[in-house]
């Protein structure tokens, strides 16, 4: 479904502040993979992330998403084949608009967009069905500006978005990391949902170790902008947290070091 | 009485300069990008205009082509903007420095063109007041139509979440650039058209038309949406407040005319009416910000010196 080959990125080549941040990267996933990745500050995993979605191109490498090679195809071009959801809650969707406008806009993500109606009349029921199935009582309020909900409520809408038009691969960037506990256990719930109910691919950013490990079937941890360690299945199932920090020292010869990662 | 003589006319120029205003309101409040081109494609309308008339070509020809040749000035600023990645301000000023040249070159080197409105049939003149009213309110009326079946359509709505989080709409598949191109040309186009019939109402172009043309647009928006988001904050309401908010505008203008300020300092009067608009809502904000920290204070204060009472 998707592969990465030999990826590499330098930001701000030949000045003081040069730093690489991913060195030659080689990721494949398999059809129906949730893979969960962890890391160390500038570990390269947020970088990843923007790299396959072509927020800015690589300087050397190839990325091919179900045997397209989207390497230089820019962003809202390759945007037919990606779900994305930020970690900032603010940057999924359009504040001043209303909620049933930002979801007309989602499902029609990858179709060319003509002059006729934006909004249809069955579309609206469908949204609502879907609203209802967050069990947010979102459902009722289709016309509210989505700037008024709360940042819980604008994540749920974002992966609902992401979601509304199949894409070929979801891609999460630490998307509950700036929700409250309880707020991020309820959209990582919504998450696994709708990633098992549409069978999507996904790339999984989290800062917390256990949330990588109780979610998806494969986790990989990088470090240093590469992948350092790279786990699947049952051996994935049967990790803990001290295992996964063994693991991480043993690889790269290093503390685990995250400003923000929560080890329990 | 003087004042209430006056009246028909502030309204129809009001009109005029509210129509306008919604040109403004769709790169400023719809796109987010305060384009400067304004100043210059108010006055390629104007121009285009009396030039086409003048040869001959029926009125409502000329407003429409004006309407095109504003719409090609949006899209010299929108390439500056998105494809050579100037500053939008910056290339809103680069096009506006262009028209200048290129209005003066409409008008054939001279810097006025007189339209005769007794030879031609005009859409509007000042001659005709209550005609001018009707036949711009008219023209406001399919405007605003337009718009608001755009603004609802596949791309319409695209268009408004490009200005309202260009990062959401990128990762929608939304052409961000190509939205940005197509907003101004169609707030440009508006604004020509104003230019249009501002022309045939005063029945000339003049090359210094539309100078402080977005400062005006400005100061009827806030004008406008200062009351319309009390209303109703949608967004018919708010293109009817814009409207209104040019009329209100022109009515002090011809007030302050009345109470007999020299017409030299009408534009630093505009300006200032924006800057008080834009600096109000800030201010406010920090005021209350200060009140609350000093509250903050107080209170920990308190309860701190509670505290050593206690022990």
């Amino acid at each position: 479904m998707l592969k990465i080959t030999n990826l590499q990125k330098t930001f701000n080549p030949g000045t003081v502040n040069e730093k690489v941040a991913l060195k030659g990267l080689d990721l494949t996933l398999k059809d129906g993979d949730f893979v969960t990745v962890i890391g160390g500050n500038g570990a390269g995993k947020s970088t990843m992330l923007n790299a396959i979605a072509g927020v800015w191109k690589p300087d050397f490498g190839t990325i091919e998403i179900d045997g397209v090679n989207v390497t230089y195809m820019p962003e809202h071009k390759r945007a037919q084949y990606l779900g994305r959801v930020f970690q900032d809650p603010m940057k999924g969707t359009a504040p001043d608009m209303e909620i049933v406008e930002n979801l007309s806009i989602a499902a029609r993500r990858g179709t060319k967009r003509k002059l006729i109606w934006g909004i249809k009349k069955a579309e609206r029921e469908q949204y609502k069905e879907l609203l209802a199935t967050l069990g947010l009582g979102l459902e009722t309020r289709l016309t509210t500006k989505v700037g008024l909900l709360s940042g819980g409520q604008r994540q749920a809408i974002t992966l609902l978005m992401a979601s509304l038009q199949r894409p070929k691969l979801l891609l999460l960037d630490e998307h509950t990391a700036a929700l409250d506990p309880k707020t991020a256990a309820k959209v990582l719930e919504l998450t696994d949902k709708i990633v098992q109910e549409n069978e999507l691919t996904t790339l999984m950013i989290t800062h917390n170790m256990r949330d990588a490990i109780e979610h998806g079937n494969r986790l990989i941890m990088m470090h240093e902008g590469n992948i350092v360690v790279d786990v699947e299945g049952e051996e994935k199932k049967k990790l803990t947290v001290e295992d996964l920090l063994g693991l991480f020292a043993k690889a790269s010869g290093k503390e685990f070091a995250n400003d923000r990662a929560i080890l329990s | 009485m003087y004042f209430f003589n006056a009246l028909p006319g502030a309204i129809a120029e009001g009109l005029i300069w509210g129509l306008m205003a919604i040109g403004v309101y769709v790169s400023y409040k719809i796109l987010d990008i305060a384009d400067l081109t304004v100043d210059g494609s108010i006055c390629t309308g104007a121009c285009v205009c009396a030039v086409l008339i003048t040869n001959g070509v029926p009125a409502w020809l000329s407003v429409l082509i004006a309407f095109a040749a504003g719409a090609l000035t949006g899209v010299v600023t929108g390439l500056f903007h998105t494809a050579l990645g100037i500053p939008s301000i910056l290339a809103g000023i680069l096009t506006q420095l262009i028209l200048y040249s290129v209005n003066l070159s409409i008008l054939g080197g001279k810097s006025l063109q007189a339209i005769d409105a007794r030879s031609n049939t005009l859409l509007l003149h000042m001659s005709n007041n209550p005609g001018a009213i009707l036949a711009a309110g008219a023209i406001i009326v399919v405007v605003i139509i337009c718009l608001w079946l755009f603004f609802y359509t596949e791309v319409g709505l695209t268009l408004k979440s490009t200005g309202d989080n260009p990062d959401m709409s990128r990762a929608q598949g939304v052409n961000v650039n190509f939205n940005k191109v197509l907003g101004l040309a169609i707030a440009n186009g508006i604004v020509a058209l104003a230019g249009a019939l501002l022309a045939q109402y005063k029945g000339s172009a003049n090359i210094n038309d539309g100078r402080g043309a977005i400062v005006i647009g400005l100061a009827a928006i806030f004008i406008g949406l200062s009351v319309s988001m009390k209303i109703k904050p949608n967004f018919v309401v708010s293109l009817i407040g814009v409207i209104g908010g040019g009329i209100v505008y022109y009515i002090i203008y011809n007030f302050v005319v009345l109470l007999g300020l020299k017409t030299d300092y009408l534009k630093m009067l505009s300006a200032i009416i924006v800057a008080l608009f834009l600096a109000v809502p800030y201010l406010k904000g920090k005021y209350f910000e200060t009140q609350k920290s000093k509250r903050a204070l107080a209170a920990a204060a308190a309860s701190h010196a509670g505290g050593d009472t206690n022990a």
